[in-house]
């Protein structure tokens, strides 16, 4: 001990005499972490509306997770048909939705909590687009965001093959076989997924598996990670300009505030705003009109009977629509393949988005018409991608989804030009209300 | 400003997106949740009606009892598949032999009404114009088709009460045609009286798909007033914390 310079420090023994915190701090950053990360993080002032979602992402997960958990204790991943001829993980969530103790509400609060995180999440990123939040030095901030964004995929899409309802197995079996379509490697790799030749109980025990274990502990990581990136580099705000540009003599900012009090009260303002909304769907409204919990979902999995229409969940649709929207076979290769690459694409093309804007500004504030009209664009397109992706397919349906979806990939892919000749006007020094 | 604009045009995208198409017009089905008597006479018809071929095997006989039935009544009126008013209303025919015998299983009625919602219209509404909609046609095996369900394999359990409809074709004027449905030979009920009792069995089946659904409201009345009132202290605790800043 005499080599530690540091020895007084831990002389403390936590005793009844003693102080409590001085010993915790001696032997864990306790109080450094929470002045690092709350009350001496400070954090721009002049947040608005669009701030409230990164808060309530990080609700949405923690609501899962304990929903999830609870569920996992009563439900049974089990393709097997019980004595009336019903698959035992579909009679198992119809056993919760009834004769557990609150089952149904733990239930519709993870089913609801699936469409609301993406709802949550889809406003969080387009925050990130409006203010450009995901412009140097926020690039790995964007990264991690973007594969949190993916990871929250695969978990939704695992998670609705669960409740083994048509829409389950179908909507699996279409996602599924997709994979088939890359050459050489595909339909190994879609066994491989499958962990048999048809989905069946062996695909619902592995999807079990990741959905309750595997991904969650990866999304916990990166969410992990998105937080202690947006730490070191501080928030953006509406105005898009450096805080940090602006020291006080304390060497604080002066357009900063401490996150905590300021903004964990000012979050709670928007949690019980957040939760009052949600809960309107979880009590009145669980099927959100049978897009949160699609109707064909509640007849058993029958893999004998293809249901007429097969769509995906909501939050899926935009994506589904640009895989539908690539018709053509290129080098010999089914046109399925191309779409499972554009699809991919659209998704991954997100994270890219750092190094595609070359604009002098981050903020719409400051920016010119053309990126106005661009976005303002890009959302219509892909609202009416996600709209189409809901319906069955159609001629006209199959040409306007490709027009949106040259819209979409447009949008990032000509954003180094047309965010370069935009015209801009400077940023104010200090923040603005 | 700019912005408000901007979001406005946003918020007519799906506006001008919407388009829907239903291809047989479904009637209405009353309301009835919350009337017990109509719904007690709902599991009365499906139990004497339904419940050969159908099972409900996620409801359990005691939750009748929140029907306002008592126990005994449960027993002695509806229970013909089992005696333990813990048992849930499964059937005696295993799933195998009735599609061996008839075709196809005859699904598990306890979610019908929520696996038969569509864009056209609620489960309820399907269920209620579907077991109205039964006509003879000698080309069926059952001798019964359906406008709503083509080719149906279920017959028309209820025939004795509505009697025979056909379907006739009727020509227009201007040279089109439509079928319509007819009653050409009645039953034990008047078109009314029957119309009402199929109300009733819908209002039951739909009770089924969900028999907590009016205690989740009831609950969800009590949370939102809880998370309006706690607005109410969290936006004025923001609003005290935030005033010396600007």
């Amino acid at each position: 001990m005499a080599s530690n310079k540091h020895y007084d420090k831990y002389k403390s023994n936590g005793g009844v005499g003693g102080n409590v915190l001085e010993w915790i701090d001696a032997r864990f950053p306790l109080t450094s972490t929470i002045k690092s990360h709350l009350t001496d993080y400070y954090a721009p002032k002049n947040f608005n509306f669009w701030y409230f979602f990164g808060s309530l992402a990080l609700l949405v997960l923690v609501l899962q997770i304990v929903t999830g958990i609870f569920l996992v204790m009563n439900y049974k991943p089990d393709a097997n048909l019980n004595e009336s001829g019903i698959p035992i993980a579909f009679a198992s969530v119809e056993y919760i939705m009834r004769d557990v103790t609150g089952g149904w509400l733990i239930r519709y609060l993870h089913s609801t909590g699936a469409s609301a995180f993406f709802v949550v999440v889809y406003l969080h990123m387009f925050r990130g687009l409006l203010y450009g939040s995901y412009r140097q030095p926020r690039e790995l901030l964007w990264v991690f965001g973007t594969l949190i964004f993916l990871c929250l995929m695969a978990e939704a899409f695992m998670g609705y093959l669960l409740p083994w309802g048509q829409m389950s197995f179908w909507g699996a079996q279409v996602i599924i076989n997709l994979f088939g379509a890359i050459p050489l490697i595909g339909p190994d790799l879609s066994t491989l997924i499958r962990g048999d030749f048809v989905v069946g109980d062996a695909t619902l025990n592995r999807f079990f598996s990741l959905h309750v274990i595997a991904v969650p502990l990866i999304l916990i990581g990166l969410v992990a990670a998105h937080l202690v990136a947006l730490h070191e580099v501080g928030s953006n705000n509406p105005d898009g300009i450096e805080i940090k540009a602006n020291l006080d003599e304390n060497g604080n900012p002066r357009d900063g505030i401490p996150f905590h009090p300021y903004y964990t009260v000012k979050d709670i303002v928007g949690v019980v705003a957040f939760l009052f909304v949600f809960s309107i769907v979880v009590f009145f409204a669980p099927e959100g009109g049978g897009y949160f919990l699609e109707y064909n979902n509640f007849y058993q999995a029958d893999p004998l009977k293809t249901p007429l229409h097969i769509a995906p969940v909501w939050y899926f649709t935009p994506f589904y629509s640009v895989l539908r929207a690539i018709v053509w076979p290129i080098l010999g290769i089914d046109a399925k393949f191309w779409g499972v690459v554009g699809m991919g694409a659209s998704v991954v093309i997100i994270a890219f988005l750092p190094w595609l804007d070359r604009s002098p500004v981050r903020s719409i504030r400051y920016r010119g018409p053309i990126f106005k009209a661009a976005l303002t664009i890009f959302v219509v397109a892909f609202f009416i991608l996600g709209y189409l992706g809901t319906q069955p397919p159609s001629y006209v349906g199959e040409k306007v989804s490709q027009v949106c979806s040259l819209i979409y990939f447009g949008f990032f892919l000509l954003m180094p030009w047309y965010s370069k000749i935009d015209k801009y006007t400077i940023p104010p020094e200090r923040v603005t209300d | 400003m700019k912005m408000k604009s901007f979001f406005a045009a946003l918020i007519m995208v799906p506006a001008l997106a919407f388009a829907s198409g239903a291809e047989v017009h479904l009637d209405k089905a009353p309301n009835l949740q919350g009337n017990n008597a109509a719904l007690q006479n709902g599991a009365r018809l499906f139990v004497n009606y339904c419940q050969s071929c159908h099972g409900a095997s996620f409801i359990r006989y005691e939750k009748l009892m929140e029907l306002g039935l008592s126990e005994q009544q449960i027993k002695d009126n509806l229970m013909f598949t089992s005696d333990k008013i813990g048992d849930t209303m499964k059937i005696a025919m295993r799933p195998d032999e009735a599609k061996k015998w008839f075709g196809a299983t005859p699904p598990d009625l306890t979610l019908i009404a929520r696996a038969r919602a569509s864009e056209a219209g609620s489960g309820a509404d399907w269920l209620y114009t579907y077991l109205r909609s039964f006509y003879k046609d000698d080309a069926r095996p059952t001798g019964w088709n359906n406008v709503v369900f083509a080719n149906v394999g279920m017959p028309n359990v209820l025939w004795q009460l509505q009697g025979i409809q056909t379907l006739e074709t009727v020509k227009e004027e201007n040279g089109t045609e439509h079928h319509k449905l007819v009653l050409s030979e009645p039953g034990q009920l008047t078109p009314e009286q029957f119309d009402k009792q199929v109300a009733d069995l819908v209002g039951f089946i739909v009770w089924m798909g969900e028999p907590g659904a009016a205690n989740r409201k009831a609950i969800g009345v009590g949370v939102l007033i809880f998370l309006a009132v706690l607005f109410v202290s969290a936006y004025a605790l923001k609003k005290n914390y935030w005033k010396d800043i600007h």
